[in-house]
């Protein structure tokens, strides 16, 4: 079974563009990558046959919250008929320069599996994924507001007229919105 | 009880047409079969054969229009609100609700940080009978049922004196 040493010295000589660094502090050691190269990289893990990553076990959206003003990406890969795994982390900034969501390429054209997997991350998380072919929410309503997993994240008053706090208590005034009278 | 041999002749029972209709409603509710979490698993064991709903009259319907009582089994997101409102209205009248564990009485544990979840199914249909427990178990349901019989039992029919109500009300709002 090929060993990390050898998927990092594999991938860090395949991209020598990219800042790749391996974090084995943990026990489940990780190969930190920029967030800009994550879909090359993942075609040439998913595509070379030493490596032949056919499998995207997990993705995982973490928010680091607004004081260290990152998020973190961490994508599982697994190797069915090698029987190896790797894990692949990628740090960026919470918001763009101009405030609007972060942006990562997408995997998805590479294993169908990410498509939900980031479609549920942006969906909790706020991050979009460049080149996803239907970026949707999956599991709030369509016209919910904001992202909730995000540390700075505030629940709306109302929605379709009902008060989503607990103190806010059941007594409606009539609603503002248009479409609910 | 004496036992009695049936003859066949024909005996009378002496009653007034409210508490017959009534008695005929409490004996034959019909509760839209659906389910939201993990309430509707001790509901359909309600169902099922060892507590057997259907000795009190009481069996699923697979449409809201054959409904006469919703019970909301189970945790209310919002992005499911619209529909029980939809599935709510879909029901004939005289209909009800039993509210059926925490979730759907007050969001439960949901309460303060469920972004998602209504607090209380009464916040978007009126309830009838509220069933505490997490999920309760088949006797409180049961309980719940008995409870919504007295409740229909106990039932003068308001809806002509309603009606007559709302309709003079209505004249006078078209008279000012």
């Amino acid at each position: 079974m090929i060993t990390f040493q050898e998927i990092t010295d594999i991938v860090t000589s395949q991209f020598p563009e990219y800042a790749i660094s391996p974090d084995t502090k943990n026990l489940q050691p990780a190969l930190i990558v920029p967030a800009q190269g994550i879909a090359a990289i993942c075609r040439f893990l998913h595509e070379d046959e030493r490596c032949y990553f056919d499998y995207l076990a997990c993705i995982t959206a973490i928010d680091h919250g607004v004081a260290a003003d990152t998020m973190e990406l961490i994508y599982n890969l697994t190797s069915i008929p090698y029987g190896s795994d790797l894990a692949l982390k990628t740090v960026f900034a919470r918001n763009t320069a101009e405030g609007t969501l972060p942006s990562v390429p997408t995997v998805s054209h590479i294993w169908r599996t990410a498509d939900w997997h980031e479609r549920e991350a942006f969906d909790l998380m706020g991050i979009t994924f460049d080149g996803h072919p239907d970026l949707r929410r999956i599991l709030l309503p369509e016209d919910w507001e904001g992202h909730p997993l995000r540390k700075d994240y505030n629940a709306q008053e109302r929605y379709h007229g009902i008060y989503v706090r607990y103190e806010d208590g059941k007594v409606l005034e009539p609603s503002s919105d248009p479409d609910r009278v | 009880m004496s036992e009695r041999i049936k003859t066949g002749d024909g005996g009378i029972i002496l009653t007034n047409a409210e508490d017959l209709m009534n008695w005929a409603r409490l004996s034959s509710l019909w509760p839209m079969g659906f389910g939201l979490a993990c309430c509707a698993i001790e509901m359909m064991a309600t169902y099922a054969a060892n507590y057997d709903l259907e000795r009190f009259g009481i069996m699923p319907r697979p449409s809201p229009r054959q409904s006469d009582v919703m019970i909301v089994a189970g945790t209310v997101t919002f992005k499911m609100a619209d529909r029980i409102r939809r599935l709510y209205e879909q029901m004939p009248e005289p209909r009800y609700v039993i509210s059926m564990g925490s979730c759907s009485n007050c969001g439960g544990p949901y309460w303060e940080h469920g972004y998602h979840v209504v607090k209380g199914v009464d916040r978007i249909i009126p309830v009838d009978v509220y069933v505490p427990g997490c999920p309760p178990r088949p006797e409180a349901l049961i309980g719940g049922f008995m409870k919504l019989q007295e409740k229909i039992r106990g039932k003068q029919e308001a809806a002509p004196q309603l009606f007559l109500e709302m309709e003079a009300a209505g004249q006078q709002a078209v008279l000012s």
